[in-house]
């Protein structure tokens, strides 16, 4: 399928989940969904027979600066050989996304990855903690206003 | 967890059922053969592992808070070629080709050509120290020398091209730092030309001995549906049966212009998925790539590999994200521009972290001393995973 035949699709399906998209004139054509559906999107995605996406390439986490974080899913089929980019907004206040975990697995590690970085919280995710950072960092390193702190555990940090 | 623990038994001439419970066993965080700094946390019931939890992250530098304070581009290649330090060739082809998509560059024909037979060798370089640590694991010294003296013929050629052995900086945005030396395309043949014969010596020490296929067949099976739900790839994917390679599945570069077969598990020794099929994938690989490197070698159009190199890299605000086939797997990066000369966001999706994440379901149900070998089956380096 194209993507805009994936789009037309999606937004037969869950109409105001849709917020925005870019299919054309783009290297990988994207549409943007709102967060707390994401995870029937992705079900949908994976599980029909039109869209078999049943590879999940990445998930990262995005601060767009101005208190926006995101998060991109790129999603490809080996079955149909088409990929689609979603995306999904969220404020830095309530930074709160539907987890993908049981749809695919890979995203528990990525999940995870996205919220010891930039503080997004995976609703429905089982064991979402921190994992590249120590488990008593404070502050989410990746977001554009973080401040590097001096100290860590009485050792000092920039060098 | 409940269904697989042993049940409590009685003992004949023992008024009351002996007890029995779970425990807690932490390995590493550096033994897990030292792959690289990691700690996993055991739950095992006697000798049987009930639960495997990876502990990451010991190794991890901030490639991507960096990639952010860089002032252009070009300056994160050498941060690239410190991902994966074994196949640093690999790590840079990624980069600069997702650099170039975005900048909408067309290379020079002799700058591809050189990049991928580099790509390869670095996947033969991978592939021996994955085959050669592997055999390590199990108990077998010997081979692991074997690999060694093998790379370092290939180290020779990196050398001579770029000076450098381990860490190149050789692939620029654009181009390459150096042009290869006159006498290169005869250093190449010559080691394809005695490499062949090593890997049937490979085979005959290692592949096939009874004992490395005992430790190795049946054990951490990964069936193909759960291998593509935790989106595994390179040899880990493949050794499962499924064919899948980016080389032929999504080509770059030049790889659809030669011609070469894709290798998967076919479950010769047990079953399709184990560790056998992993290791085995890997010999098959290099194969190929002896194939693919004399192929390329004979294409090697002349030309300038400094001429498409861009004076200034800016690249247009967009997004883009570009996989290519390291030896370990599939390595994404998912570059963000907005339009100014530092990126605004490298993410890499880095085929070790999310190999690893699938250890847990090849682990459950295996003896304690099978772990190291189904870790050493998924040839993991840490300094990718944890980046």
């Amino acid at each position: 399928m194209t993507a805009q035949e994936i789009l037309e699709s999606l937004k037969a399906r869950f109409g105001d989940a849709v917020l925005d998209a870019k299919v054309e004139g783009v290297p990988d054509p994207w549409v943007k969904i709102a967060p707390a559906r994401l995870k029937e999107v992705c079900l949908f995605l994976r599980d029909d027979g039109e869209m078999q996406f049943d590879l999940l390439m990445c998930l990262s986490g995005m601060d767009y600066r101005g208190g926006k974080l995101g998060v991109v899913y790129h999603c490809d089929s080996t079955v149909k050989h088409h990929r689609i980019v979603l995306k999904t907004e969220v404020t830095d206040a309530d930074p709160h996304v539907a987890s993908v975990e049981s749809v695919w697995k890979t995203a528990n590690w990525h999940e995870r990855e996205a919220f010891d970085m930039y503080g997004i919280v995976f609703e429905g995710h089982p064991d979402l903690r921190r994992i590249l950072m120590p488990d008593d960092w404070k502050g989410f390193p990746l977001r554009k206003d973080y401040q590097v702190p001096e100290f860590y555990n009485g050792m000092k940090v920039p060098y | 967890m409940e269904a697989t623990m042993t049940q409590p038994t009685t003992i004949p001439g023992l008024s009351r059922a002996l007890k029995t419970e779970e425990m807690v066993i932490s390995m590493g965080p550096q033994h897990p053969s030292t792959h690289g700094v990691l700690r996993l946390e055991l739950v095992v019931d006697g000798e049987v592992v009930v639960d495997v939890i990876p502990h990451i992250g010991y190794l991890h530098r901030c490639f991507e808070k960096h990639c952010e304070h860089m002032t252009n581009y070009q300056q994160v290649i050498p941060y690239a070629d410190r991902m994966d330090y074994v196949a640093a060739m690999s790590n840079e082809f990624g980069f600069v080709v997702a650099c170039e998509k975005l900048l909408k560059i067309k290379v020079p024909e002799r700058v591809e050509y050189i990049r991928v037979i580099m790509a390869e060798f670095s996947r033969i370089v991978s592939h021996l120290i994955a085959i050669g640590t592997y055999g390590m694991d199990i108990g077998a010294f010997t081979p692991f020398l074997y690999c060694m003296r093998d790379r370092e013929r290939v180290l020779d050629i990196f050398e001579q091209t770029c000076g450098a052995r381990l860490l190149y900086n050789y692939m620029w945005i654009g181009g390459l730092s150096h042009d290869v030396q006159p006498d290169f395309a005869a250093k190449v043949k010559d080691f394809c030309r005695y490499f062949r014969p090593q890997i049937k010596e490979l085979n005959d020490l290692l592949s096939y001995n009874k004992i490395f296929i005992k430790r190795t067949a049946n054990v951490g099976v990964l069936p193909a549906d759960v291998a593509l739900n935790y989106a595994v790839s390179g040899p880990v994917l493949r050794g499962s049966g499924v064919q899948w390679d980016l080389r032929k599945n999504d080509p770059y570069s030049v790889y659809d212009r030669l011609d070469f077969e894709i290798p998967v598990g076919k479950g010769l020794k047990g079953t399709v998925g184990d560790c056998w099929d992993r290791y085995m994938v890997r010999i098959h690989e290099m194969e190929q790539s002896v194939n693919i490197i004399e192929q390329a070698v004979d294409k090697l159009p002349v030309g300038d590999v400094a001429s498409a190199i861009p004076k200034r890299i800016r690249p247009d605000a967009g997004d883009i994200y570009v996989r290519t086939e390291t030896p370990k797997g599939e390595l994404g990066y998912y570059i963000v521009s907005d339009g100014t000369a530092t990126p605004f966001r490298v993410k890499v999706k880095s085929p070790c972290f999310v190999n690893l994440s699938a250890l847990p379901a090849m682990c459950r149900g295996a003896m304690i001393a099978d772990i190291v070998a189904v870790l050493g089956s998924i040839d993991i380096v840490l300094g990718e995973g944890d980046r």
